[in-house]
């Protein structure tokens, strides 16, 4: 498999991913661990 | 409003931390958006214009205000009162503000590590500020690059914790 950071195109879709981990994992936290 | 009060001192702080990320960001995005893509279109004779005397000034102004943006960022953390629940990424206090600010703050702590001990040492031999065999020039520039797009990666989502922490939570 490529390596997404061999393109801008992908790098900024990856930030897009981990942005979308980081916002359920700061809502967990939030919330005591229940989404 | 009161100067050089402790609240006036916090916001002091918090306009160098942006004035400093904003300088570091847009050279982080000036190298990957900008200088990365443009180089291969350049004619060869045309490029050492770019490694020669742009890149290191670019260089120069990227390495200190991502410094900057941490130690002023450390600061207001500290002022603030949440520095230990961010390092904690919220764990301690159980609160989303601390989770995304914190959350932010280690992407940054790590696109300043990669600045200063991955993409810097590297350059440095890529574009010949330092004395290397020429063989190692190519690998330099690669690492380089894929850090260089790592720290791409992390400013997006450590851009929306930094702004979320402060708007929404």
């Amino acid at each position: 498999m490529k390596n997404p950071l061999e393109s801008l195109s992908g790098t900024i879709l990856m930030g897009l991913i981990i942005l979308v981990v980081m916002v359920v994992v700061v809502e967990a936290i939030g919330s005591g661990g229940a989404i | 409003m009161d100067y050089l009060d402790y609240d006036w001192l916090v916001f002091l702080f918090r306009y160098f931390h942006v004035l400093s990320g904003v300088m570091w960001i847009g050279l982080l995005w000036y190298f990957n958006f900008v200088q990365i893509p443009t180089m291969p279109k350049i004619p060869e004779e045309q490029r050492p214009a770019v490694t020669g005397h742009i890149a290191p000034e670019v260089l120069f102004w990227f390495r200190w205000a991502a410094l900057s943006t941490v130690v002023t960022g450390l600061i207001l953390a500290w002022m603030n009162g949440y520095l230990v629940d961010a390092l904690a990424i919220g764990l301690t206090d159980g609160s989303s503000r601390s989770a995304a600010i914190g959350i932010g703050m280690w992407f940054g702590l790590i696109m300043a590590y990669n600045v200063w001990f991955i993409i810097w040492p590297k350059q440095q031999i890529a574009l010949g500020l330092v004395e290397a065999d020429a063989s190692l020039k190519p690998a330099a520039g690669r690492t380089a690059m894929l850090f260089s797009r790592t720290n791409t990666m992390l400013s997006v989502p450590m851009l929306y914790a930094m702004v979320s922490a402060q708007n929404i939570y």
